[in-house]
């Protein structure tokens, strides 16, 4: 089985009749994941792409037995939706959106402390791409087809550079896993670590690219735990080699403000834990290549 | 977003901090009179401006005075202050904050920041006021102390009693330490704020606990609940094409160098700027238009770009997923017929379409170079650049 998301999960779409929740559901649905609804408060008993909608996340869970979901809902009620779905039973949850909170994020996750290990939802994102198993699922908005199946797992803050390095693996001939955006914002449901852990023992993944950018200490963390704890090996490409500091490059948490939160001190933390830098980002294909001919 | 030190004051007052009297003037002759209402016999003439250390910068002149805080008050309106933290060009003064000197027994530090490792706000005092934290942190580590607060309950009083008994703070002067500590936290939680500094936070020789200096940042995503706070942006001190792009929806910075860009994405744009810079080129900006680089957002991109006038060359890259490069394509063809370029232009697309739009760029009358890689990308910029 591949990592999060299997071929056959069941998908709800919160936010499922807007412009962005029908669109994204359409593209997820020609990829072949396997949506099953969708929740709009108000909008319950109507049909919608052929599919259920529902006007809680409750319902739609008695009633199609789904185990995902994915936010297309404006930044100020997404935090509401994110707990919503943790509290109905949603194992796993893709927070698209960009512009929530960061008070709004740090709730969530303490509100779903009250959930034990076994029953928490896996929360990715927000402002993010999204997860993707090539030929089996898609959980997100990235472009399928760019994707070719393979072993490689893929983790990225940002969207189109994760698009750009899945797109060069590509062309090499080098498929991927699974492939998961884990959003650019300063507080993020599920960090580089907790993605590097499952992709170690995920019997369908042999190597890990994890491609970081400056500002916060994930890439760092992630890099600690592969030197402690991983047998597969990990490629790491980190952006924002030129950005100046204190200033917000784009993502919400692409800003430098604390030691070793720059590109150049995240490369050399990381080369010390054993990760195989990518020197450039014309060359993180190139690099997976590398590092799977020495495997 | 950044507001002013007397704007942060005035919050923090309406949560329990107390501050020295003062008040707010636009011209030397209200502020002889502003002198006079807050009484006392030497004054504090503060420059208003995003940024830190505008004593070094000679934003802060103590008068002894009404007549001297009128001059005073002369001598900043309308300059621009350069510090370390405003780049070059500095940034201009246009409101001055008059207040009572203090009699300063003691100088602390107080602070408060989302702490990202442990997804809580951190509070962070030191018995080193008057320093920045990052100097504190380098010269005198050991001086810092730190307290978690839970989000879900908010800080307690024990919290704040322990870092002010951590202060030092003598046991008569505790509760008003605790209860300023207090506020702050209140502050920062209610308002959505990112940042909460007090430096210093002042014991004076009147056994007050002022909060002599004070800065507030706040979370842009939330502003949309926070009316009041964000009435406090102050456009005149952000940078002139950064306004621009935020108007307009694009996530601009301003950068040194003479190569201009448009991406789509904030971590394809950061890339591709490295890629600049390992090509032997400068950025002379981070610009995102967002990851569907739509054609209206690509109009508004080229147009910001031309308003730089250090851009040489401009290098657009855009990575289409489901927009497609034909459409893409279009866009920038579309945008180009309505705004002149006169500077190499280089473009590089990837992804679904790429074909299909190259195509559309050639046969169209659009003077540029085609690009197929990140680094071809960078490297045709630079020898742009250099012909």
């Amino acid at each position: 089985m591949a990592v999060i998301i299997e071929k056959n999960t069941k998908i709800l779409i919160q936010g499922f009749t807007g412009k962005m929740g029908t669109f994204h559901a359409e593209e997820m649905i020609k990829y072949g994941s396997n949506v099953v609804g969708g929740v709009t408060p108000g909008k319950g008993g109507q049909k919608h792409l052929d599919r259920p909608v529902f006007n809680t996340v409750k319902d739609a869970v008695k009633h199609t037995g789904a185990t995902a979901s994915i936010l297309f809902v404006p930044p100020a009620f997404a935090a509401d939706s994110a707990m919503e779905a943790a509290d109905a039973g949603i194992k796993t949850c893709v927070a698209i959106v960009d512009g929530i909170p960061s008070h709004d994020m740090i709730r969530i996750k303490r509100y779903m402390r009250r959930y034990s290990r076994n029953e928490k939802m896996t929360l990715v994102g927000p402002n993010c791409a999204g997860i993707i198993s090539p030929g089996k699922s898609m959980l997100g908005i990235m472009p399928g087809h760019i994707y070719k199946e393979g072993r490689v797992g893929i983790i990225s803050r940002s969207g189109t550079l994760g698009y750009e390095a899945a797109e060069q693996m590509k062309n090499l001939g080098i498929g991927i896993s699974t492939s998961v955006g884990i959003g650019g914002d300063p507080i993020n449901g599920s960090s580089f670590r907790d993605i590097i852990e499952k992709f170690e023992t995920d019997d369908e993944t042999d190597a890990i690219l994890m491609i970081g950018e400056i500002g916060g200490p994930q890439e760092v963390a992630a890099g600690e735990f592969a030197k402690e704890n991983m047998k597969k090996p990990v490629i790491g490409y980190i952006a924002g080699l030129t950005a100046p500091k204190g200033r917000v490059m784009g993502h919400a948490g692409a800003i430098v403000s604390a030691y070793g939160e720059s590109a150049i001190e995240k490369v050399e933390i990381l080369k010390e834990c054993g990760v195989t830098i990518s020197k450039n980002p014309s060359v993180m294909g190139d690099t997976v290549k590398s590092v799977l001919e020495k495997m | 977003m950044d507001i002013h030190e007397y704007q942060a004051k005035e919050i923090l007052q309406s949560f329990g901090v107390t501050i020295p009297r003062g008040g707010i003037v636009y011209s030397p002759e209200t502020a002889e009179n502003k002198a006079r209402e807050i009484g006392g016999s030497k004054w504090v003439v503060k420059a208003q401006i995003h940024s830190g250390a505008r004593g070094k910068a000679g934003g802060v002149i103590i008068c002894n005075s009404p007549l001297e805080v009128a001059q005073a008050t002369d001598k900043l309106l309308g300059k621009k202050l350069v510090t370390n933290q405003t780049g070059p060009e500095g940034k201009i003064v246009n409101r001055i904050y008059i207040e009572e000197a203090t009699d300063i027994e003691k100088e602390l530090y107080l602070g408060l920041v989302f702490d990202r490792a442990s997804e809580s706000i951190m509070v962070v005092a030191s018995t080193e006021g008057g320093m920045s934290v990052e100097e504190i942190a380098k010269e005198k580590p050991d001086s810092i102390i730190r307290s978690k607060i839970e989000v879900a309950v908010g800080i307690q009083s024990f919290q704040a009693r322990e870092l002010a008994f951590g202060l030092g703070i003598e046991p008569e002067l505790i509760r008003r330490a605790s209860e300023t500590i207090v506020g702050c936290a209140k502050a920062f939680s209610e308002l959505d704020a990112t940042m909460v500094e007090v430096n210093p936070l002042v014991i004076s020789k009147q056994k007050q606990i002022l909060a002599l200096d004070c800065k507030m940042s706040f979370d842009n995503n939330a502003m949309f609940r926070r009316d009041k706070v964000s009435e406090l942006r102050d456009k005149t001190q952000e940078d002139e094409k950064e306004v621009y792009a935020s108007d307009r929806g694009l996530n601009y910075v301003s950068l040194e160098g003479n190569i201009g860009n448009i991406i789509n994405g904030a971590g394809l744009a950061m890339a591709s700027m490295d890629m600049i810079k390992l090509a032997g080129g400068e950025p002379a900006n981070f610009l995102d238009v967002g990851g569907g680089a739509t054609p209206e957002k690509i109009v508004k991109a080229f147009r910001l770009i031309t308003m730089d006038k250090k851009v040489k060359v401009i290098l657009v890259n855009i990575f289409a997923g489901i927009n497609r490069c034909d459409w893409v394509a279009e866009g920038i063809v579309q945008a180009l017929e309505k705004i002149k370029i006169e500077v190499p232009l280089v473009i590089r697309l990837a992804g679904t379409n790429v074909e299909k739009g190259n195509k559309i760029l050639r046969d169209s009358k659009l003077n540029y170079i085609e690009a197929n890689t990140l680094e071809d990308a960078a490297n045709k910029a630079v020898a742009a650049l250099n012909k």
